[in-house]
Formats: C-alpha cells, sequence, structure tokens
C-alpha cells in the first residue's frame, strides 16, 4: 500500500524534475470517441439489414455516410496529435510492424476503402446488392479497427490501469454504445417499434457491461497493482472523481434507466435522451479513463 | 556486445555534474532532461539522511519504447543501445506513454521524443558517455554485460546480491543496474511527492513544450 510505504519509509522527493503533464489529453479523447461512433455504427447497421432488411433499407446510405464523416474526424484528430503531423506518412513508409499505432492506422486506411466502395456503391451505382457485400468485410474489419486503441494502451507498459481484455471489451461495448445511440438519433421516427426496442436494448445492454467493467476495476483493480491503487486515487476523492462520475451517470446509469423507462412507455422520446446522455457520458468517462495513468510520476 | 549501466549510490553525492555534462553534450533544451539527479529525503529529525538517485533511460531489451514506436525511430543498434531516429520520429508520443521510468519527452526544439542514448555518438568513437567523464568519485560505470572482464561486469559480480534494477516486475529487462539502492530511490510510489516548491526550484509541471 502506497500510503504503509510512505508512513515506513518517511521518505520525501525534496528535488527532482516537474511533474510530467498530460501527454495525450482530449485530442486523442476526440480520437477514441469519434471512431467508437464510426465503426459502432457499422455494427449496428449490419444487425439491422440482416434482421429488418425489409423496414430498414433507407439506413444504408445515411449509416454509410455518418461512418465516413466519424471516421475522418477519428483521423483527424489523430493526425492532429502528433507534434510533427506532416510526417504521418511515415507510418506508411516505415512501418513498424509490432506497433498498434501502425497496424491502427493500416486497418483504418483499409475501413476508409470500404467506406468509399459502400457510398460508390449506394450513391452513385444504387447497387444494393454490391453495398451489403461490403457492408459485410467491413462489419469484419470493424472489429479490429476498434480493438487496436486498445492494443496501444495495453503497448504503454507503464500505464498498469490499461490491460488489453478490459479495455478491448470496453472498445467493443463503447461501439455499440455509440452506435446504437447514433443510430437511434439517426432513425427519427421511421424505425418500427420492434427496431426501436432493439437499439434501447443494444443501448441499455452496454451501458450495463461497460458500467460493470467500470465498478469491477474500480473496486478491484488496486488489489493487484500498487500503481492501480495510486491511480485509482484520482478518482477515489481525488482531482477527477467529480469528472468520473458525471461520466459513468451520464454514459451508462441515466441511459439504462431511460431505456428501461422508454420501453415501459413505448416512448421514443425517452431513448433519444438516452442517446443523447450516452454519447456525452461516453467522451467524458473516455476522458477521465485516458488521463488518470498519465498523472502518475513514473520516476 | 551488450553495453550497460551501473550507478553505485554509495558513492553518488548528488553534485549533478553528470546532469549537466549530459545537458552540454546532448545540446538538451531547457526544461527537459535526458538524466537527471532525483534528491530523497528520508526518515525523521533527527535520523535523517538525502539519496541521491541518477536516472536516465535503461536501455531495456524488451523496450516497451521500441515495441510501440510506428516507425522504428526508437532502435536498437548492435551494440544493445536503444537509439532514436529524430529524423524519422512523427511525435506521437506512444513512447512517452509506454516507458515505465518516464525516461522519454518531447523535444521543445524539434517536436520529436528524445531520451538518453548513453551517448551513442560518443561510443562509437570509443570515448565514454559524457556523465561517465564527468563523475568525480566514479559513481557511473559503464560497459559490455556480455564481456565478464569489463569494468561493469565485475562490479556486478562484486557486488552480488545488492544489484537491483528498477520497476523489475514490468518485464522490461533493463540494461541499467543500481549497486546499493532501496525502495526509497528506486520506486517513486515508495516517497512522497509533493507539487510546488522543490528546493531550487517553483516549477510544478514539465511543460510538453508541444503545440497543444
Amino acid at each position: 500500500m502506497v500510503h504503509e510505504t510512505l508512513a515506513a519509509t518517511n521518505a520525501i522527493v525534496t528535488l527532482d524534475v516537474p511533474l510530467p503533464g498530460i501527454v495525450w489529453g482530449w485530442i486523442i479523447t476526440m480520437n477514441m470517441w469519434a471512431k467508437s461512433i464510426g465503426t459502432g455504427i457499422i455494427f449496428l447497421t449490419f444487425f439491422l439489414l440482416k434482421k429488418y432488411p425489409e423496414q430498414t433499407g433507407f439506413i444504408r446510405f445515411p449509416s454509410a455516410a455518418v461512418s465516413f464523416v466519424f471516421i475522418q474526424i477519428f483521423l483527424l484528430f489523430t493526425v492532429v496529435d502528433l507534434h510533427q503531423m506532416f510526417r504521418f506518412w511515415h507510418i506508411f513508409a516505415h512501418p513498424h510492424l509490432t506497433s498498434a499505432i501502425t497496424i491502427g492506422a493500416w486497418m483504418a486506411t483499409a475501413f476508409v476503402g470500404l467506406l468509399i466502395g459502400m457510398l460508390y456503391a449506394i450513391y452513385m451505382k444504387k447497387d444494393v446488392a454490391m453495398y451489403d457485400k461490403l457492408l459485410g468485410w467491413t462489419t469484419l474489419l470493424a472489429i479490429p479497427v476498434t480493438l487496436y486503441t486498445a492494443g496501444l494502451m495495453a503497448e504503454a507498459t507503464a500505464r498498469e490501469l490499461w490491460q488489453m481484455p478490459t479495455e478491448s471489451a470496453q472498445m467493443i461495448l463503447a461501439a455499440l454504445l455509440a452506435g446504437s445511440a447514433t443510430m437511434i438519433l439517426m432513425g427519427g421516427n421511421k424505425f418500427s417499434d420492434p427496431i426501436k426496442k432493439d437499439l434501447g436494448l443494444v443501448l441499455g445492454f452496454s451501458a450495463f457491461a461497460a458500467f460493470i467493467l467500470y465498478m469491477s476495476e474500480y473496486i478491484f483493480g488496486g488489489m493487484k497493482s500498487e500503481e492501480v491503487i495510486a491511480t485509482l486515487a484520482f478518482v477515489k476523492g481525488g482531482e477527477y472523481t467529480a469528472m468520473f462520475w458525471i461520466g459513468q451517470v451520464m454514459a451508462f446509469l441515466a441511459p439504462m434507466a431511460l431505456v428501461c423507462l422508454s420501453l415501459k412507455n413505448q416512448s421514443y422520446y425517452l431513448l433519444k435522451i438516452a442517446a443523447v446522455s450516452a454519447l456525452i457520458g461516453l467522451w467524458v468517462s473516455k476522458h477521465v479513463w485516458l488521463v488518470i495513468p498519465q498523472l502518475l510520476n513514473m520516476s | 556486445m551488450q553495453l550497460g549501466f551501473l550507478v553505485d549510490l554509495h558513492l553518488c553525492m548528488g553534485c549533478k555534474g553528470c546532469e549537466i555534462a549530459c545537458k552540454v553534450e546532448n545540446e538538451v533544451p531547457l526544461s527537459t532532461w535526458r538524466l537527471r539527479v532525483k534528491y530523497v529525503d528520508v526518515g525523521s529529525f533527527p535520523e535523517t539522511k538525502r539519496t541521491f538517485t541518477p536516472l536516465r533511460c535503461n536501455h531495456c531489451a524488451n523496450a516497451p519504447c521500441e515495441r510501440i514506436c510506428p516507425v522504428s525511430a526508437l532502435h536498437y543498434i548492435e551494440n544493445g543501445i536503444v537509439n532514436i531516429d529524430k529524423e524519422r520520429c512523427i511525435g506521437c508520443a506512444g513512447c512517452v506513454m509506454a516507458c515505465p521510468y518516464g525516461a522519454i519527452y518531447i523535444d521543445p526544439q524539434t517536436q520529436t521524443a528524445d531520451k538518453c542514448t548513453y551517448c551513442a555518438h560518443r561510443v562509437a568513437s570509443a570515448m565514454m558517455p559524457a556523465c561517465v567523464v564527468a563523475c568525480p568519485v566514479e559513481a557511473n560505470i559503464f560497459g559490455d554485460l556480455d564481456d565478464p572482464m569489463s569494468n561493469i561486469s565485475k562490479y556486478i559480480q562484486e557486488h552480488e546480491g545488492n544489484v537491483q534494477v528498477r520497476k523489475p516486475e514490468k518485464g522490461t529487462d533493463p540494461h541499467h543496474f543500481y549497486v546499493g539502492g532501496g525502495n526509497v530511490q528506486l520506486n517513486p510510489l515508495a516517497s512522497f511527492r509533493g507539487e510546488g516548491h522543490n528546493l531550487f526550484n517553483k516549477l510544478t509541471h514539465l511543460p510538453l513544450g508541444g503545440h497543444h
């Protein structure tokens, strides 16, 4: 335990360099958030077109367009975060294949290619069969595109809080949460009640599962690592406590409750509020989880 | 050949000569450090003592920074040094996030990652790193870990049982050793680190030197 150690040693740093600042800040949060929407909307499009092919044909173009826009936002913020942004092409010219950044950049590029193909198929050629064929591959690729950030966080050996199994589950759940929320907002009142119910269930269950993971880390994370205790102290009475709980309530607790109420009352309006809350809360939750491990002094 | 470093903390007196020599040799900009000496005060008055710990890149055999670098800007050279190609670096800061020792920073002048290279350019000319030359008490010992007759190998053999590395649990296999180090010197969580006034400065946060 950190505090026991301090009491035992009674040691204090009296001269050192200043504490490091936040290296990956809100730009990376934007990156992850936009990617969750960009890939999540593809998951939900695939699901709806398979389950309700007759009723959901109209989502083909808007979902591909929304995914394309948010993947562009994700890529923009990825490049903007580079301190040498005009050298981003080095990732393709001098690739290092052990890096999740390299693999992620390649996959995201292929993903954009497939999205362009989908948009071409549905908008220019009006070819539904071609669109659906490309959608299958795009959905498959959306899985590793979603997961690679978890791999990148896992490769950050210094940050004990980020473990691959938890982060990969969180990334997929974030995509489902963001995808269903965006689809709810995008669909307007064009969806039938069973589709609204399904979207509400995806939103509610992904919020529920993500909340369980966060709480598991919050309660049990520190039992395995001294560094995680020190990291979680920033959300257990530390400077990020309020932000952490705002994120948890908005992203997970409020959407869960609102989904239950909307299903009970058949209210699509409540579902839309749940979707907005989930999207805002997801940004806040991701930001807190991104920042707190960086507040620890590594040396 | 596998070059490595050893610091005998019994000998280090915190003069910071190594820190200054490194700054001058490598033209390290203001507010950034490739090598620094941390002071930790231990105990309660009158039973107190001050410890000095030089901290630099550990040149790990299993370096997280090398693994995460998307463009191989951080790379191994044949003598085991983890070197950096600043012309190739894109400044993604993945290495800064990955290094468990906080040894890498973004150079505010070049906007690229930078760290101790064991003075690879001097080593290539058969010279010792600048910090080794500057140390008045020879607390810094540098040499080939693969050569059993090198000074560093002999030193490790002589002090068997009292040789430590930082954060061994990370599995990075550092090539930077300490003799006489304890939890307080080597574990950043074992000592209180307050913000605000230190002995010689009032700085609280390291400016990233970037544009964001």
